[in-house]
């Protein structure tokens, strides 16, 4: 069922339904998409959006549904048939081999492999294919060495260069610069107005949907919400969609503080990352009480150093931490003294115990101390559990009991219970990075209320953050990190995107 | 024919023939874990394999007379030995240092069990070939003559370098051991291809032991591997994973191990134990010199477990 084709196609996906245990995944979702088109599909985490296009890619076996390219039914049972048919996906993360050239990965992405490489003639053969692509990638570059725009055409690149005519991108867009993002997204939205590609984009940027989507299908709960001509929506109406009759919390509205201390301050401070290279390069900044500073850029440019330097994870290199104008070098003494709480990425790997419970995981700041620990000897259990109850109530966390495993806990609630630990008395610093990244609408409201609430009580707070719309709604002043430096710093009022994108891709 | 005075010369021809001698085992068995590694997997078993390589050629060559066929025995054993690593850490969440470890003690024991009636007896040994035959200097004669499993592994070495660049296989091994996601986007198994390399890592490693038992001391005893096994393993971290960077390992690790017996020979007998301790404090200094707290092991594969 060999279908080569060198013109793009429609594909179909008509009463598709997939069952996880007793868990209704996806519920009788129909979805069309004509050939040529710049197809969209919108949804909350847990929608389905991942589960749809796993199935039609033969990932995931639907439990009933049938998958139609231009109108004939197809049986994918495996991704193996999928490429046959001219079906391609780009993941959300990058599969590429970081150690090889994007030469080699492209060749090894072929299904037939000459068992020895004549090198030079692979590369004659691709050298010809990407004479009729508009992508350009530096072949002989490791991928290690690219940047993530680069990365993300070479991922694109192994699609096409399989002949796949229907392209399926998992969140292309979310580890690129606006500027990035935009050409990407508009050299595949040329290749769809030639009929060379069909395309189904899992987002959930709004403005890339307005700004190259035909058409866009919203799931909600596994059920499809309805497809829907771009020209016809605007941003509101989606999220409205998406979202459903879920009530939102109000970000609470920004209280006018000026002349706050300066509680955190960085001098020339110098981190190396794991390769021993520097990865911060003598940066400054002085944050105050009251105020929150975004720091905005492309991930890789040394925010995750900077964050560890700051939450005492990773020696720093050169230069000095003061808090409250004195060295900080991320003691446990000095941590409470100063009152300085963090919030990290990924909380349950960079500030959890996931075999732990969640009332051991609320008590790690002051377990060693009365009221938990009794004669600086023997932790009173009952001490915890009391606690745990009190803020878990306070912070809406949503567990079975203050038993239940952090592991066990759903992407929000875990960083609701982080919060509540860190937040649970009054900070004077708060350092956070990408605190809402893979939550829902309602998390994502729920954790930037609380971080706005808690500058408004006075805490100087740095948001390390990829998504610049949370950067603009939150911050007060945004500063951007590129290839470790800060080489941009704006307020809030005058803060202009497209510069904010210039300086992340360094120019 | 005779035996002309070459004066100190003898020190640099002996410490020559002693490093090609004492680094074969080194080499054949670095390459195999060079090979397993690449992949992803590391398989600290190598120890045993060696011993059975070592107990089973030895056994064979003295019942069959063969010594070629000792070899081709010892092959098989090791490579029985790296495919029970590779099936057992292909199962879900089984750590392959552990394992490792077991069956360095499994493969031990075992070759001790079944080697126990061919201590004593001699059997036949590997023969070498005569690279000296234009001289008329004994030593430069003796010093030439290489033996047949050093030309082996050389020709290895060098196939398998060209291999990881150029071949299929090769290639499916460096994304493997690199990246187990892009192996899975791309429709590789890693799990099959880890307990194919560790298998061929395991048959180079039983060649290696063949060495030891039929060529050089060439007798079947217990204490015959003093930690070769283990020792080759570390060479392969040395040589940043690159088949020729284990051929220089083992040459300069052989090299250093012949430097006392040769300078023995020459009537400089001080410090003759501190000499011999020279191959383990060289790698010693050199893993010491070349490693940082701070810096990651550059050409490691990424998804081996000693790096992540």
């Amino acid at each position: 069922m060999d279908v080569s084709q060198d013109h793009a196609f429609g594909v179909s996906v008509k009463n598709m339904s997939k069952h996880f245990g007793d868990f209704v995944a996806l519920d009788a979702v129909d979805m069309h998409i004509p050939a040529g088109t710049f197809h969209a599909l919108l949804g909350e985490n847990g929608a389905g959006k991942s589960t749809l296009v796993k199935c039609m890619m033969g990932f995931y076996h639907k439990n009933v549904g049938s998958i139609h390219i231009d109108g004939a039914e197809q049986h994918i049972t495996g991704p193996h048939d999928a490429h046959e048919l001219g079906l391609g996906m780009v993941y959300q993360h990058f599969t590429l081999v970081p150690s090889m050239t994007v030469l080699e990965n492209l060749v090894m992405n072929h299904p037939h492999i000459p068992p020895v490489i004549n090198w030079d003639q692979e590369r004659h053969k691709l050298e010809i294919f990407l004479g009729t692509v508009p992508f350009k990638v530096p072949l002989d570059k490791r991928t290690s060495e690219l940047s993530a725009g680069e990365k993300q055409k070479t991922e694109i690149l192994k699609q096409l260069y399989l002949n796949c005519r229907f392209l399926i991108l998992d969140e292309p867009t979310s580890v690129l610069t606006p500027q990035e993002a935009d050409e990407i997204l508009g050299l595949i939205r040329d290749m769809a107005n030639h009929n060379q590609l069909t395309v189904l984009m899992i987002t959930h940027k709004f403005r890339e949907v307005l700004a190259f989507a035909d058409a866009v299908t919203i799931l909600r709960r596994g059920k499809n919400v309805g497809t829907f001509s771009v020209r016809d929506l605007t941003a509101e109406e989606m999220g409205h969609m998406m979202i459903g009759a879920e009530p939102i919390r109000e970000l609470g509205s920004r209280k006018k503080l000026t002349g706050g201390d300066i509680r955190l301050e960085l001098r020339d401070l110098q981190i190396n990352n794991d390769s021993g290279e520097r990865a911060i390069k003598a940066v400054n900044l002085s944050l105050r009480g009251g105020e929150i500073v975004g720091i905005a850029g492309v991930s890789g440019n040394g925010q995750i150093e900077l964050v560890e330097g700051l939450a005492g994870q990773r020696p720093i290199d050169g230069g000095e931490i003061f808090v409250h104008g004195t060295p900080y070098r991320g003691t446990r003494a000095e941590i409470r003294n100063h009152r300085v709480a963090c919030l990290p990425e990924e909380p349950l790997k960079n500030a959890c115990v996931a075999s732990m419970s969640v009332a051991e995981n609320l008590a790690f700041r002051h377990f060693d101390i009365w009221p938990f620990c009794q004669g600086e000897k023997w932790l009173k259990r009952s001490e915890f559990t009391r606690h745990a109850a009190e803020r878990i109530k306070t912070y809406g966390i949503k567990t079975r009991s203050p038993a239940m495993r952090m592991s066990e806990l759903s992407g929000g609630n875990i960083q609701r219970t982080v919060l509540a630990r860190e937040l649970g008395e009054p900070a004077d610093v708060l350092i956070t990075a990408n605190p809402v990244f893979g939550l829902d609408f309602a998390a994502v409201a729920d954790i930037h209320a609380q971080i706005m609430e808690a500058r408004n009580h006075g805490t100087a707070v740095l948001l390390v953050s990829e998504d610049l719309d949370e950067l603009l709604e939150l911050s007060d002043r945004v500063i951007v990190i590129s290839d470790g430096a800060f080489v941009h710093e704006t307020s809030r009022q005058d803060a202009d995107l497209s510069v904010i994108g210039q300086r992340m891709a360094g120019h | 024919m005779g035996d002309t005075d070459i004066g100190y010369w003898v020190v640099p021809l002996a410490v020559f023939a002693g490093a090609i001698r004492v680094s074969t085992p080194f080499l054949l068995v670095s390459l195999g874990e060079c090979l397993t590694e690449k992949s992803g997997r590391i398989n600290l078993g190598l120890e045993g394999t060696l011993m059975i390589g070592a107990m089973s050629a030895y056994g064979v060559s003295y019942l069959t007379g063969s010594p070629w066929l000792g070899v081709g025995i010892a092959a098989m054993a090791g490579m029985m030995m790296g495919f029970l690593h590779g099936i057992i850490c292909s199962l879900p969440r089984v750590n392959d240092t552990a394992v490792g470890i077991a069956l360095m003690l499994f493969g031990t024991g075992l070759a001790f069990y079944f080697g126990k009636p061919f201590i004593g007896p001699q059997a036949p040994a590997l023969p070498s070939i005569e690279f000296g035959w234009w001289s008329d200097i004994g030593q430069i004669k003796s010093a030439l003559s290489i033996n047949v499993l050093f030309i082996f592994g050389l020709v290895m070495a060098f196939v398998i370098s060209w291999g990881f660049k150029s071949t299929r296989w090769g290639m499916i091994i460096r994304v493997v051991g690199d990246s187990e996601d892009a192996a899975r986007a791309m429709g590789f198994n890693p799990n099959f291809v880890r307990t194919v390399t560790t298998a061929a890592g395991g048959a180079l490693a039983g060649m290696g032991g063949s060495f030891l038992s039929l060529f050089y001391p060439g007798v079947w005893h217990e204490g015959l591997s003093s930690g070769q096994g283990i020792v080759a393993v570390v060479l392969v971290i040395f040589a940043r994973w690159n088949p020729l960077g284990c051929l220089y390992a083992s040459l300069l690790f052989g090299g250093a191990g012949a430097l006392g017996p040769a300078l023995q020979s020459v009537g400089f007998s001080g410090g003759y134990h501190l000499l011999n301790v020279a191959p383990y404090f060289l790698t010693l200094v050199i893993m010491i010199l070349t490693s940082s707290s701070k810096q990651r092991l550059s050409g490691a594969p990424g998804e081996l477990s000693v790096n992540r």
